[in-house]
């Protein structure tokens, strides 16, 4: 720490430091979500998922956000993950513990195998390949009755988490909380990955793919990587979502589960890692809120949102919410001043 | 088998119609319009709506099926669409899947939840014989219709000086309008006869999938994507050749191995793009 | 005379009908200050990028400290020492100038770069990304989103990031295009100030640049070497000047 000699070295370090603490209102955010929960049991399910969604937008910002790469496909991977688990339960191993590492694994290994994919052509060829990959999985889940239960879905109960707190519909609170410290763990760590080298490098590849070609980075490589572990963070949201509710069904693999993901993400604002949650938070009041009120219509509400989201630009209004917001929280703002 | 490589053809002409305009915006001008399939819904719904409440025969409410999203099409063009031609490919996903989400419950609330059945006229109906080939005459219909209308896009875009217009505009949009081509109005009325043709397309399909209901735009998106992906930047011929193999994968393969159903086609699909990421008929150059 | 640091053997490129670069041999000596220059559309670019990895030749070997490099891949020759700046600045808008060098430090030596919280790691990277920002005048601008730094700037950080690349051969791509007349001695300066070891091939219209600057100086014409010499030579060569004054009666 204190080997640097020079004030450019020490402005350097605490420049290169800057990114790693845990700033005030990050404590205040994770502190008032595990409060919400303790403090709203009756609002347990809903909660349980908004984290479960706020999982799977993270998943989804660790591509768009840190690497840039469109997908239309994640809903691929929370479906993979989810009938893991599923089967696994189903075949009376219902320590939610392992159906979570298995259905991350399973997922992260089909992100894997189709990530090389992504490395030909441009975001048009890739919004294919990931819609392609989604679909023929779901198709694939769909045909095989024998292991999925095709239509009809499976019907499996889980163990008690760490065989202490029954999940289900008898423990929706602990499902809430459960899913609660899995987002948590998986945030810190893609909160890590985000500030270290890898995922300085994920930021150049996104910003000049050219130029971090030229500085010897092998893009191909880093892709496939992030690709892996945000089909794994995927899969684990479908891995909580199937073991909290107990149900796995076809439409896990839709092509609106993965449009829903980028729609939360997108509100919340992609690239700083909170967004997903905040947009999950968001989309999912508003769509109970509205659905409150008129239940066939809440969609167009959605869609009037996203059309002006973009016809204002993004950018800028993001911009706008940042700048109100960089003085409690500077290194959003640093991110968001495009 | 026959009749079965017919339904095929005929099921992939329906789709080449339905995704031609796709096939310029999306595989031409690279713009990602999500939203396609809601012009297919107008057009059906406008002949469903003709016949029901007018009692307007079949073919009559055919133009008016075209015309209807077409001038819907060139409205939206000129006040939403052309904000986003330079705009990068999640926004234009975003904003399309939004128009997408928005036309659906207004469908919904105008006309309601169920199908709006389009009822064909009995000299449709039926099949006959050909050379002991069991023929639907309606699928015959589709397939000289949309053939038609196949041979007058190619004619058009190849031959005419407004085809030559757009492909140069596509191909280098500033360079276009220094040549004094108004990029501007070849953009809006492309949109807009792409937008026609999907209406066209909805209302011949609506029979052949139970009607139009407000899921309508999100039913043929997946098919017109892979039709567009598998054509690739090569405009009319690439997306036909791409619909009548998707066609005739879908209906032989539902037929001869019902057990793997829709997974040949998302796997042609899947395949074309690893080996030729920007389609099978495009140049190898690529752009 | 020792090893060339990077030396082309008979680069042919063909786009088509359209031959590029035609036979094009040259050695480039370790600590070399060699400029290249040729009219528009002589190849320039296209040799560049066959030296560089980014396009394959069609015939013909490229050598990179005496290791024949034809097929290896353009990031893996980044690592084997051949490192490029680009005509047009190819930074990273959004990161800062003390991010960027980090990150060029880290990818290099890629033991125990992963984390920058390793902490003899760490010092040594920091001590990197002070040298070459002191080096290179950039104190100011440091922790600065790279796209809100001056022109002038950031042609400095391209040829920074190049640098942090610890290269044994630096392909200079026009590093002064652009630059407005009042940062252009900033530079000056700094491809003065480069370290004597590495050798430099520098890509260049400006000629007051090229001849202050290179000891050597290749030409090239019509994707071909027409001639190659020291520059009192090349300044007196008659077929150099008709190909320039050619091209002054066209522009």
């Amino acid at each position: 720490m204190s080997g640097a000699s020079s004030a450019v070295a020490r402005r350097i370090e605490a420049h290169l430091a800057r990114r790693r603490r845990w700033r005030a209102i990050e404590i205040v955010f994770w502190l008032a979500a595990l409060g919400t929960i303790l403090a709203f049991p009756s609002r347990a399910a809903l909660i349980n998922e908004i984290v479960i969604a706020g999982l799977f937008a993270l998943s989804l910002d660790l591509i768009l956000g840190l690497a840039g790469i469109v997908s239309l496909g994640q809903a691929a991977f929370l479906g993979v993950g989810a009938y893991a688990a599923a089967i696994l339960a189903s075949k009376d191993l219902g320590d939610p513990t392992l159906g979570l590492a298995v259905g991350a694994l399973a997922a992260g290994a089909l992100g894997f195998v189709t990530a090389p994919l992504l490395l030909r052509g441009a975001d048009l060829a890739r919004l294919m390949v990931t819609l392609g990959v989604s679909l023929m999985l779901g198709e694939l889940a769909n045909r095989s009755a024998w292991l999925t239960g095709g239509a009809d879905g499976l019907n499996f109960s889980m163990s008690p988490v760490l065989g202490l707190f029954p999940i289900g519909f008898t423990g929706q609170r602990n499902a809430a909380l459960y899913s609660f410290v899995v987002l948590f763990v998986l945030f810190a760590l893609a909160r890590r990955l985000r500030q270290s080298p890898f995922g300085l490098a994920l930021a150049a590849i996104r910003e000049n793919r050219l130029r971090a070609g030229a500085l010897g980075i092998a893009t191909g490589w880093r892709i496939v990587a992030i690709y892996t572990v945000s089909a794994a963070y995927a899969g684990a949201a479908g891995a909580l979502l199937a073991q909290t509710t107990q149900i796995v069904s076809l439409d896990l693999f839709d092509f609106h589960r993965s449009a829903d993901g980028l729609l939360m993400l997108i509100i919340g604002g992609a690239g700083y890692l909170y967004g997903g949650i905040i947009g999950a938070a968001m989309f999912i009041v508003l769509r109970d809120v509205i659905s409150a009120a008129t239940p066939e219509y809440w969609e167009f509400w959605i869609g009037l949102l996203l059309v002006a989201l973009v016809l204002v630009g993004r950018e800028r209004l993001r911009d706008i919410v940042l700048s109100r917001a960089a003085l409690v929280w500077p290194k959003a703002a640093g991110r968001g001043a495009a | 088998m026959l009749t079965i490589l017919f339904d095929g053809v005929a099921y992939g002409m329906l789709l080449f119609v339905l995704a031609s305009g796709l096939s310029v915006t999306l595989g031409l001008m690279n713009f990602i319009n999500l939203a396609h399939g809601a012009f297919a819904m107008v057009g059906g719904y406008v002949t469903a709506l003709l016949m029901e409440r007018l009692g307007a025969p079949f073919l009559v409410t055919l133009p008016a099926a075209f015309l209807v999203p077409a001038i819907l099409g060139i409205v939206l063009e000129r006040t939403l669409y052309r904000r986003l031609y330079g705009a990068s490919p999640l926004d234009q996903v975003l904003f399309t899947i939004g128009l997408v989400l928005m036309a659906m419950p207004i469908a919904d609330y105008w006309l309601g939840a169920e199908a709006r059945q389009v009822h064909l006229p009995d000299w449709l109906s039926g099949s006959l014989s050909l050379y002991g080939v069991g023929i639907s005459r309606y699928r015959l219909f589709i397939v000289g219709v949309c053939g038609a209308i196949a041979a007058a896009l190619q004619i058009f875009l190849v031959r005419t000086r407004f085809g030559a217009q757009l492909r140069a505009a596509v191909d280098d949009a500033r360079v276009a309008n220094g040549l004094g081509i108004d990029v501007d109005r070849i953009f809006a009325i492309t949109f807009a006869v792409g937008s026609g043709l999907a209406g066209l397309g909805g209302a011949l399909a609506a029979d052949v999938v139970g009607g139009v209901d407000p899921s309508f735009p999100l039913k043929f998106l997946v098919a017109m994507l892979i039709v567009v992906t598998i054509g690739g930047s090569n405009g009319i011929l690439g997306a036909l050749f791409g619909a009548l193999l998707l066609g005739v994968l879908d209906v032989a393969g539902k037929y001869y191995i019902p057990s793997i159903g829709a997974f040949i086609i998302y796997g042609v699909m899947v395949a074309t793009l690893i080996v030729r990421p920007q389609g099978l008929f495009s140049r190898g150059d690529g752009r | 005379m020792s090893r060339p640091a990077l030396e082309a053997r008979g680069l042919m490129k063909q786009f088509g009908a359209l031959l590029a670069t035609d036979s094009v041999s040259f050695a480039l000596q370790p600590g070399a200050r060699q400029a290249l220059i040729g009219p528009n559309g002589a190849g320039k670019t296209t040799l560049i990028n066959l030296l560089t990895g980014v396009i394959k030749p069609t015939e013909g070997h490229v050598v990179l400290n005496g290791q024949d490099v034809t097929a290896v891949s353009a990031s893996e020759r980044v690592r084997l020492g051949l490192s490029r700046t680009f005509q047009i600045n190819q930074l990273f808008p959004h990161l800062t100038p003390i991010e960027s060098l980090g990150l060029a430090i880290s990818e290099r030596n890629r033991s125990g770069a992963d984390f920058w919280r390793v902490a003899g790691t760490r010092a040594a990277i920091v001590a990197e990304i002070e040298d070459l920002i002191t080096r290179f005048g950039l104190e100011a601008d440091m922790d600065v989103p790279t796209h809100r730094l001056a022109y002038g700037k950031q042609r400095l950080l391209e040829i920074a990031l190049a640098l942090a690349t610890r290269p044994r051969v630096l392909l200079l791509d026009e590093p002064a295009a652009g630059v407005p007349e009042e940062e252009r001695q900033d530079i000056l300066a700094a491809l003065a100030a480069l370290p004597a070891e590495v050798a430099i091939l520098l890509i260049e219209h400006d000629m007051d640049l090229v001849f202050t600057f290179a000891t050597r100086i290749s030409v090239l014409v019509a994707g071909r070497l027409l001639t190659e010499g020291d520059p009192e030579t090349i300044a007196k060569d008659e077929r150099v000047r008709a190909v320039y004054l050619g091209e002054d009666g066209h522009g």
